[in-house]
């Protein structure tokens, strides 16, 4: 039976094509759903709104996406976020508070380093899994952990608070403003409106599209156009076979790590962007299994070898579309969890069934 | 004939384990050697000698002739000595052609500054390759995973050509594979003798032995007892030579 279905599904390009793209058939079909179930779920500004608070957790899917296709995992990239968040934001407040340095220098001292800072914990996971062969649930888990606590120690336990107006001006801000009547305005309100009315215009392309879409855009050009990718796919698929080939499987394992702490540490100074305070992540948020499930329902193993990052994002988009279709349809937001539960069993069981097909 | 590969008195101890003792074994251009033995007789030691995992604790290693030093596989690759473990070593995730040049990857510049994976050049030349060597498999951007037993040998032993082999080392080619697949490798090890290749066979399969290798090579605890041209040969005296009831000279 199985192998019948495996032969009819072989044969036939566009069964083979739904089968591999099986989670953006379910996004398609989600997004009509809703559409119907839930007022005001078809809109632009809600469209908007889900791609747009789900960019953190693109960052995490990126980052997760490059890990898991070499066959391992990261758990601490959600504390790497948290790390980078609240070095960006201190930095950038005792600037700021010194008064000796313009907007501009501060927001992006405070953003270099912070990027600087979050690839520390990624060295450290990076080593003690190629050279000290620590697997890497429990290289991360410590890293997990200790990166929580450093940045509740940076922070004291508060989110790093008034900082600079321009950073939300960026984070949240929108490529097109439009009022009938006013014309279009490029990157900010026209002058001399309040920041009250801004509900009378209608905001297209927010900013932090373009970040996240330049992001992904190189990411996956890394991963599929370049030998760092290559050698990604090649440790997860056999790592002996890499390392008799002549691969420095010891090096690129570090560099990966690092990749993924830089990814974090991203969706960390992202974050200082968009919410204008240093945060550090709570314990409850679990972004780094959201992360993980992102990238499993895009099609990846975690046995490692298999993987693509555009379909990592889907799976980011699935969970966020769940999420604010059920709430907009009037559903208990316990039911998302069991939701995201169905999909990761689904992945599981259309990977097992279908291994050729990735 | 003079050998390409050659082995003079070469030793390997493990503690007070001698596995492999003062052993003189050659192949030439163009010869099919195989090399028997029991298990634990030595074989898998002395060739790992000459692909360079072990390091030698005596004797030398002569390539063309002159004493050459091996000591990491990387040594052994850069004078042309590519080995063929019996688990082939690709990477099944990926296709055919990102396995012949895994590690090696040939890359082009886009824009000037960005080193870019040159797909059709890896592809036209894996095409090549595999046309020289008369190999047939279906679509080289189908994943190794899809490919038959007697393919993926084939990959691994193109790869291994494509890279310039001079000589090589195929631990059990046959193996894992079925009645129609050995076929098709050992057909592919006789082109590779007349493309002028240095071969060592190990394999456990007297059938196979017997029909592609000229020389018989016969292993017994680290000492070779053996050393016989096939024609002048029957596979009692190799059987007997390997369970040690009758001794040669």
């Amino acid at each position: 039976m199985k192998g019948n279905l495996n032969l009819i599904i072989e044969q036939s390009r566009l069964l083979k094509a739904i089968a591999r793209n099986w989670a953006f058939c379910f996004l398609i079909f989600f997004v009509v759903l809703f559409s119907f179930t839930g007022k005001g779920f078809l809109s632009i500004v809600n469209f908007q709104n889900i791609v747009h608070l789900s960019v953190i957790a693109m960052f995490m899917a990126a980052a997760e996406t490059f890990v898991i296709i070499s066959g391992g995992i990261d758990l601490s990239v959600g504390f790497v976020m948290g790390l980078s968040s609240v070095t960006a934001g201190k930095i950038i407040q005792t600037l700021f508070n010194s008064g000796n340095y313009s907007v501009g220098v501060c927001i992006l001292i405070g953003s270099v380093i912070a990027l600087v800072v979050s690839l520390i914990p990624g060295l450290i996971s990076g080593i003690m899994i190629a050279k000290f062969k620590v697997p890497p649930f429990i290289a991360t888990l410590g890293m997990w952990g200790i990166t929580n606590g450093i940045a509740l120690k940076i922070c004291e336990g508060f989110p790093v608070a008034s900082l600079p107006d321009a950073l939300t001006k960026i984070g949240n801000g929108y490529t097109i403003y439009f009022k009938k009547g006013s014309g279009i305005n490029f990157f900010s309100l026209p002058e001399g409106v309040a920041n009250n009315q801004i509900r009378e215009y209608l905001r297209l392309i927010p900013i932090s599209f373009i970040i996240i879409f330049i992001v992904i855009f190189v990411l996956r050009h890394i991963l599929n156009n370049t030998t760092f990718g290559q050698h990604t796919y090649a440790i997860g698929g056999n790592e002996d076979a890499a390392i008799r080939s002549g691969i420095n499987v010891q090096k690129h394992i570090i560099k990966i790590y690092m990749l993924s702490a830089f990814i974090a540490g991203m969706a960390g100074v992202f974050n200082v962007f968009q919410t204008g305070i240093g945060n550090f992540t709570t314990f409850g948020a679990m972004y780094e299994l959201f992360g993980v499930a992102a990238v499993v329902i895009g099609g990846a193993s975690l046995m490692g070898g298999k993987g693509r990052l555009l379909a990592s994002i889907i799976g980011v988009l699935l969970i966020a579309v769940l999420e604010n279709g059920l709430l907009i349809s009037g559903v208990e937001p316990f039911y998302r969890y069991i939701a995201v539960g169905f999909l990761l069993i689904l992945a599981i069981v259309i990977d097992q069934l279908f291994p050729d097909l990735f | 004939m003079s050998y390409l590969i050659e082995t003079r008195d070469i030793t390997k101890r493990f503690g007070g384990l001698v596995a492999v003792n003062k052993v003189n074994f050659g192949v030439s251009p163009g010869e099919v050697v195989a090399l028997l033995g029991d298990n634990g007789a030595g074989k898998s030691t002395l060739i790992k000698m000459i692909s360079g995992v072990y390091p030698n604790d005596g004797g030398d290693i002569l390539y063309n002739g002159e004493v050459v030093k091996i000591h990491t596989p990387i040594d052994a690759l850069a004078a042309g000595i590519e080995t063929i473990y019996q688990d082939l070593a690709l990477a099944e995730n990926l296709n055919v052609y990102s396995n012949i040049f895994l590690g090696r990857e040939k890359t082009k510049k886009r824009l000037g500054i960005f080193h870019v994976l040159d797909h059709s050049y890896m592809y036209d030349e894996a095409v090549g390759i595999l046309k020289k060597l008369d190999i047939k498999i279906p679509s080289l951007r189908n994943n190794v995973r899809t490919l038959s037993g007697g393919q993926r040998q084939a990959v691994a032993i193109s790869r291994s050509i494509y890279w310039n082999a001079k000589v090589l080392i195929m631990d059990e080619p046959t193996a894992a594979l079925g009645v129609a697949q050995q076929k098709q490798v050992l057909d592919l090890v006789n082109s590779l003798k007349d493309h002028g290749l240095a071969i060592i066979l190990i394999s456990h399969q007297m059938h196979d032995v017997f029909e592609v290798a000229d020389r018989i090579c016969v292993m017994r605890r680290g000492e070779l007892v053996g050393n016989l041209v096939k024609k002048d040969t029957t596979t009692e005296e190799v059987v007997s030579l390997i369970v040690g009831s009758e001794a040669v000279s």
